[in-house]
C-alpha cells in the first residue's frame, strides 16, 4: 500500500514537474473546441445540440495526447526495470500509473469541459450531467490508454499507432457519455441508464485493463 | 543485520530472438559470497542478471533460494542496477532516492546514510538533471543503501565512475558481503572485491 502510494504521488508530481504534459492536454482541448464554432458557423441551436458530442470527442483526443507518457518515460530511463523488482505485482503497478494518468489528465479535462461548453452554447442545465458523465467515463479512458501505451512501448513515434489501437475501444464510452449529457438537453429520456453503463465500463476497465497492460509490459521488457 | 539467503541456479538457459545465448549454467552462492560474471560482448552477462531479477524468462532450468521464507519472491530480494540509471531528471537527488526507498523497502532505511554512501550529501537538493554521468551512476548505486536487500545484481557498476568512487563501491560490496549478502557483478574491469566464484560466459567455465 505504501509502495503504491509512493508510486502514485511520484507520477502525479512528475506530471506537474515535467510541465507540458497537463498543459498540452488542456491547451489542445481548448483549441479544438474553440475552432469548432468557427468551422460550423454561428448557428446557436446547432452548436448547443452538438456540444456534448464535440466536448466528448475532443476530450478523448486530448487524453490520448499524454497517454504514451504512462509508461514511456519509465521505460526509457530504466525505472520500469526497478519497478518490476518492487513489492507490487505488475498489474498493480500498471493500475497505479493509470490512476495517476486519470488524476492528471481525465479530471482536469472533465473540470475544464463546462467552461469550454460556453463556447458551444451548451445549455446550463446540461453542465452537471456533462461533468458527471466525464468523471464517470474518464477512468475507462485512462485505463484503456494504458493498454495501448504498454503495447506500443519501445516503438518510435508510437503516438499515432496508440491512437489507432485505442480510439475504437473508446466508442462505447463516447456513446454512453454523450447519451448521458444529451439527455438533459434533448429531453424526455432519463440520463441515469447511460450513466450507469459508463460506470460499468469504467469499473470493468479498472479490473481488466491492468492485467492486459502488465502482460504487454512483460513482453516489452524481453 | 545478518543475512542468511543463498542463491543457486540449476542448468539455466537463456534464449533471445530464437538464439541460445547460454545453456546448462549452474552455480551456487552461499550467504556472503560474490560471483563475478565476465565474458565478451553479447555473451549474456546482462541477460543472466535480468533473468535473476525476473525481467527475462528462463528458457530452461530453475533458480533456487535457500534460507528465505516460503513466500519469498526472488525479484523482491534483488537490487538490479543495470545500464540505465532510473533517475528522474526533474526531481532532486534526495527526492529520487526517497521515492525508491519508499517504493522498494517495507521500512525505509536512513536516507542520509544512503546519500552519504557515495558522497552525494552535498548534492542532495540539486535537480538530478544537472548531474554528470558519473554522479547519476552514483545516485543509481545509492539505491542499494536506500532499501536493504540481500541480493545485489550489478551490471557494469563502475562505468563512468572515478577512481575514488570505485573504491567506495568496493568498500560497499565488502560490507555487504561481510553482512552475509550476495552479489552478482558483471564486469570487464577488475574490482578489488574478493569474488568467491567466477563465471566466464561464452567460453570455458570456471565455477
Amino acid at each position: 500500500m505504501r509502495a503504491a502510494f509512493a508510486l502514485l504521488t511520484r507520477d502525479v508530481r512528475l506530471a506537474f514537474r515535467e510541465g507540458g504534459a497537463i498543459g498540452t492536454a488542456l491547451g489542445f482541448y481548448l483549441v479544438v473546441v474553440a475552432i469548432t464554432p468557427l468551422g460550423l458557423g454561428p448557428d446557436l441551436n446547432l452548436l448547443s445540440r452538438i456540444a456534448p458530442g464535440m466536448l466528448w470527442v475532443a476530450l478523448l483526443l486530448a487524453a490520448l495526447l499524454s497517454a504514451d507518457r504512462i509508461f514511456h518515460n519509465d521505460y526509457e530511463d530504466g525505472a520500469l526495470d526497478v519497478l518490476i523488482t518492487g513489492p507490487l505485482p505488475l498489474p498493480v503497478v500498471a493500475a497505479t500509473k493509470s490512476i495517476a494518468h486519470w488524476l492528471t489528465t481525465g479530471v482536469p479535462l472533465a473540470l475544464l469541459a463546462p467552461v469550454l461548453g460556453l463556447l458551444l452554447n451548451l445549455p446550463l442545465q446540461a453542465i452537471p450531467l456533462l461533468v458527471l458523465s466525464m468523471l464517470a467515463g474518464t477512468p475507462a479512458v485512462s485505463f484503456v490508454a494504458a493498454i495501448g501505451a504498454s503495447l506500443t512501448l519501445g516503438l518510435r513515434r508510437s503516438g499515432l499507432l496508440l491512437a489507432l489501437l485505442v480510439l475504437p475501444l473508446y466508442v462505447p464510452v463516447l456513446i454512453f457519455g454523450v447519451a448521458t449529457a444529451s439527455a438533459a438537453i434533448t429531453g424526455p429520456a432519463s440520463p441515469w441508464p447511460p450513466l450507469l453503463m459508463l460506470c460499468a465500463l469504467s469499473l470493468a476497465s479498472i479490473v481488466l485493463a491492468p492485467i492486459a497492460a502488465a502482460a504487454a509490459l512483460r513482453t516489452a521488457l524481453r | 543485520m545478518p543475512q542468511t539467503i543463498g542463491l543457486a541456479a540449476y542448468d539455466i538457459s537463456c534464449q533471445r530472438g530464437g538464439r541460445i545465448i547460454f545453456h546448462g549454467l549452474s552455480f551456487r552462492l552461499a550467504p556472503g559470497e560474490a560471483l563475478l560474471v565476465s565474458g565478451p560482448n553479447g555473451a549474456g552477462k546482462t541477460s543472466l542478471l535480468r533473468q535473476i531479477a525476473g525481467l527475462l524468462p528462463l528458457a530452461a532450468g530453475r533458480l533456487g533460494l535457500t534460507g528465505a521464507g516460503p513466500d519469498a519472491a526472488l525479484p523482491e530480494l534483488c537490487h538490479y542496477v543495470g545500464h540505465l540509471n532510473a533517475v528522474k531528471t526533474s526531481f532532486s537527488v534526495r527526492d529520487n532516492l526517497a521515492f525508491w526507498a519508499d517504493f522498494l523497502a517495507e521500512n525505509g532505511a536512513s536516507l542520509d546514510r544512503a546519500l552519504a554512501a557515495f558522497r552525494l550529501t552535498s548534492l542532495a537538493e540539486l535537480p538530478a538533471g544537472l548531474l554528470s554521468a558519473g554522479q547519476k551512476r552514483k545516485l543509481a548505486l545509492s539505491r542499494l543503501f536506500a532499501a536493504p536487500r540481500p541480493i545485489w545484481l550489478l551490471d557494469e557498476p563502475q562505468v563512468s565512475l572515478d577512481a575514488a568512487s570505485v573504491r567506495l563501491l568496493d568498500a560497499a560490496l565488502k560490507d555487504h558481503l561481510e553482512a552475509g549478502g550476495i552479489a552478482l557483478v558483471a564486469s570487464h574491469t577488475p574490482l578489488k572485491t574478493k569474488f568467491a566464484h567466477r563465471l566466464e560466459l561464452g567460453g570455458e567455465r570456471v565455477a
